[in-house]
């Protein structure tokens, strides 16, 4: 079988932080540190002040800052093969490392869809080129994400699918699903489920609630993704088959979702920072970034999605970056697709929104930012000697707006635009190499004797 | 006031001061020579995405009578067709240089986004399902005309709420004028969530005769294919507004056009109670009283801002 993760080239970086704030609730790590890595290594941790850089290692200083494991993103659009004018492999790679990410997981929703062997293998022959940090690709549950046929998903999974989804659209037949659970005895790989009723959604742009009704905009009911997810929950149930909910949105769901994981269904979820931080108020002037599907629910749903992430229910975070280019998006609101990038604000707006008036706690966060890669089978970044760097350097004092333009992502429709975030990422190392340094990030010394610039 | 993109945005004041100035245009209409020269050398364009013989009309009738400049640009025929975006047409129409531009489309929102990307004031004539103000205006004016206010006037507004604009903005706007308003239709054809507005719900048309005031609204045929009713005989059963249900002394209003026999039926839309042709012939002035707030009014006192083109 082939790697499910496909790794760039990096090269291994030798590095000191020093004295950052190390925050990692799985290695039980949570206040001053230095933290060395060789060789892309995590090669010693030590009491703060402690370590010293050897020989064309770079020191980073890390006081003030915290660091963390590097997140990992379950569900992001690419965009490639076929829609590089929203983002391609390098730039949403690039976003991610700008974000704190060392690995996300591309949806097969592209055009051509990724459903068959030789598309995925092409993907990922292109992602060892262009990517910036490691990257995992899922691959259709069916042919053209169409719902008629299953795709030959062992074939697929010997090419490295690391799971099954036809995200950014329901698998609107129970018959078909259940097919692709029995199926999933032979392949594996987990079936990632866009749950949504189209019969309820209908031609649905924002939730169905009183701001639509004010406005005039056609509604989607919160119950057409909760009622798919308490029926793919009980088909989940009856094959035994490993499912993940993607994008949960409302309070049913949560309960659904809730009440599926107490009676043993093998089911995960998450929830974005979207819907994490803003709600169908957000909506109210018509702003297409505002669009996404789900969509921003009422307060209540907000809240729901926050208690299960905090009691375990919801899983992950994940962003469903979703890039569109400037002219797509700005087209009257109900003409406008669906979706928002969140790559480079995902962690600074969980942070702002939740962290910082105490609702959440830090640790929390950074184990929910990270845990979507223990759902899909793949290693979760750890900061603990002997792992490989997968680290992010967080300044969570920093305030910055985030902009109308500036992203590294090829795509600027972004639904936290205009709002000041607080916490920043400085540095990202994933698989032991630097994806991502802000440029203000002063390095204290180059202890090179052969100087290099990175 | 720089545009007119909804009710939701106007204060009672304005609505009276628009109101009264519609009633000092009113007797241009019966001059031999129908024109004042409140607008002359300034520009209308009439843009307008959806099919509409009414309101465009009453829109170029209002600019004429004010000796403005119109020019009307129906988006059948024309470069939209060959796939130009709204914001490309409208960057070139705006670089004619109108001073306003009246839009129509099935948008909600659209007029919103129109106003950042020119300098000319906009006046919302249809926004999708979202609002209609200028007839909620003429609504008023008419109303107001007749009964001299709205204050505590209970207002009953029947039919398809779901897919009409008319319904958002009268709700508002007789709401704002100081009437109760109560909404009554098919639950299928009642958003959810749309008491929040103030309005009272119903889903009969039990406790009609309380009104003063009956809106029907008009019942698009198309609603049948999608299931939103099972058919137009049953909803004419429940919710047609006829002789039988309306009272000797409630007004009867619609924004027309009128399908007799389904909303209303004949005997009532020839009745003295309707209203409907007092509304139209309101549209005319209550769209000169917008046109010359717009352009003549308080505009002067406020710098144009620059125009958004990012």
């Amino acid at each position: 079988m082939s790697e499910l993760i496909v790794t760039p080239a990096g090269k291994p970086v030798d590095l000191l932080v020093r004295q950052a704030h190390v925050l990692d609730p799985r290695a039980v790590l949570d206040g001053p540190a230095d933290v060395l890595v060789r060789g892309g290594t995590i090669a010693e941790i030590g009491a703060p002040g402690s370590l010293a850089a050897p020989g064309g290692a770079e020191t980073v200083e890390g006081a003030g800052r915290h660091l963390v494991p590097a997140f990992v993103d379950p569900h992001v659009h690419l965009r490639t093969p076929g829609q590089e004018h929203k983002e391609d492999l390098e730039t949403g790679t690039r976003a991610a490392a700008a974000g704190g990410f060392c690995l996300v997981v591309g949806m097969p929703n592209t055009d051509p869809v990724v459903d068959s062997a030789p598309v995925l293998q092409s993907l990922r022959e292109t992602a060892l080129r262009d990517a910036r940090i490691p990257v995992a690709f899922m691959a259709a549950i069916t042919r053209g994400l169409d719902g008629t046929e299953l795709t030959e998903m062992a074939e697929l999974r010997r090419h490295g699918a690391v799971g099954f989804t036809d995200d950014g659209r329901p698998v609107t037949s129970a018959g078909m699903l259940r097919l692709a659970l029995q199926y999933q005895r032979l392949c594996g790989g987990v079936l990632a489920l866009h749950e949504e009723d189209p019969t309820l959604s209908r031609d649905g742009a924002m939730h169905e609630g009183e701001v639509s009704a004010l406005l005039g905009v056609a509604g989607i009911p919160s119950v057409s993704e909760s009622t798919m997810i308490a029926r793919d929950a009980a088909l989940a149930g009856y094959e035994d088959g490993r499912v993940h909910m993607q994008h949960l949105s409302c309070v049913a769901s949560v309960e659904a979702v809730a009440a599926a994981k107490a009676a043993g269904v093998r089911v995960t979820c998450e929830a974005s920072p979207h819907h994490l931080c803003l709600t169908h108020e957000d909506v109210r002037g018509l702003d297409s970034r505002m669009k996404m599907n789900p969509p921003l629910r009422t307060e209540r749903d907000r809240q729901a999605l926050i208690d299960g992430l905090r009691s375990g229910v919801i899983d992950c975070i994940a962003t469903d970056h979703a890039p569109h280019a400037r002219d797509e998006k700005e087209v009257p609101f109900e003409q406008a697709p669906m979706g928002t990038t969140g790559l480079e604000t995902a962690f600074a707006a969980v942070h702002t929104e939740l962290v910082l008036p105490g609702v959440l706690p830090l640790g929390l966060v950074v184990e929910r930012m990270t845990s979507g890669a223990g759902l899909l089978d793949l290693p979760t970044p750890k900061i603990e000697v002997g792992a490989p760097a997968n680290l992010t350097l967080v300044d969570l004092a920093a305030e910055w707006e985030v902009g109308e333009n500036g992203y590294e992502s090829r795509s600027a429709n972004c639904c936290f635009a205009g709002r000041t975030l607080t916490g920043k990422v400085g540095l990202t190392v994933a698989a032991g190499a630097v994806a991502f340094r802000m440029r203000s990030l002063e390095v204290v010394r180059e202890t090179s004797s052969v100087g290099h610039h990175s | 006031m720089r545009h007119l993109l909804s009710v939701e945005d106007l204060d009672r004041e304005t609505i009276e001061r628009i109101c009264d100035r519609a009633a000092s245009f009113a007797e241009v209409a019966d001059r031999e020579i129908k024109k004042v020269p409140a607008l002359r050398g300034r520009t209308v364009l009439n843009l307008f995405y959806e099919a509409s013989t009414r309101t465009r009309s009453s829109f170029e009738l209002a600019a004429k009578r004010m000796s403005a400049d119109v020019v009307n640009f129906a988006a059948s025929g024309s470069s939209v067709e060959k796939g130009e975006s709204l914001k490309d047409t409208v960057l070139t129409l705006a670089a004619h240089k109108p001073d306003a531009i009246v839009i129509r489309t099935p948008w909600a929102g659209a007029a919103a986004m129109v106003a950042g990307w020119t300098n000319a004031a906009i006046v919302n004539a249809g926004d999708g399902k979202h609002e209609h103000p200028t007839q909620a205006l003429l609504d008023v004016h008419t109303l107001r005309s007749r009964m001299g206010s709205l204050d505590d006037l209970d207002i009953w507004i029947v039919g398809d709420v779901l897919h009409s604009r008319v319904a958002r903005s009268n709700i508002q706007a007789f709401q704002k004028m100081g009437a109760h308003v109560t909404v009554a239709g098919p639950p299928t054809l009642i958003p959810r969530g749309i008491e929040t507005m103030g309005c009272t719900v119903r889903h009969t048309l039990d406790g009609l005769g309380s009104a003063d005031v009956v809106y029907a609204l008009r019942m698009q045929h198309e609603r049948m294919s999608q299931s939103w009713v099972p058919s137009l005989r049953e909803y004419a059963a429940e919710y047609q507004v006829n002789g039988r249900r309306l009272g000797p002394r409630q007004i009867l209003m619609h924004p027309g056009p009128v399908n007799r026999g389904v909303e209303l039926s004949g005997e009532v839309v020839d009745s003295p109670q309707a209203v409907i042709l007092n509304q139209v012939e309101a549209g005319v002035v209550v769209r000169m009283a917008v046109l010359y707030e717009v352009l003549a009014g308080a505009r002067a006192e406020e710098p144009a801002p620059e125009p958004s083109l990012a």
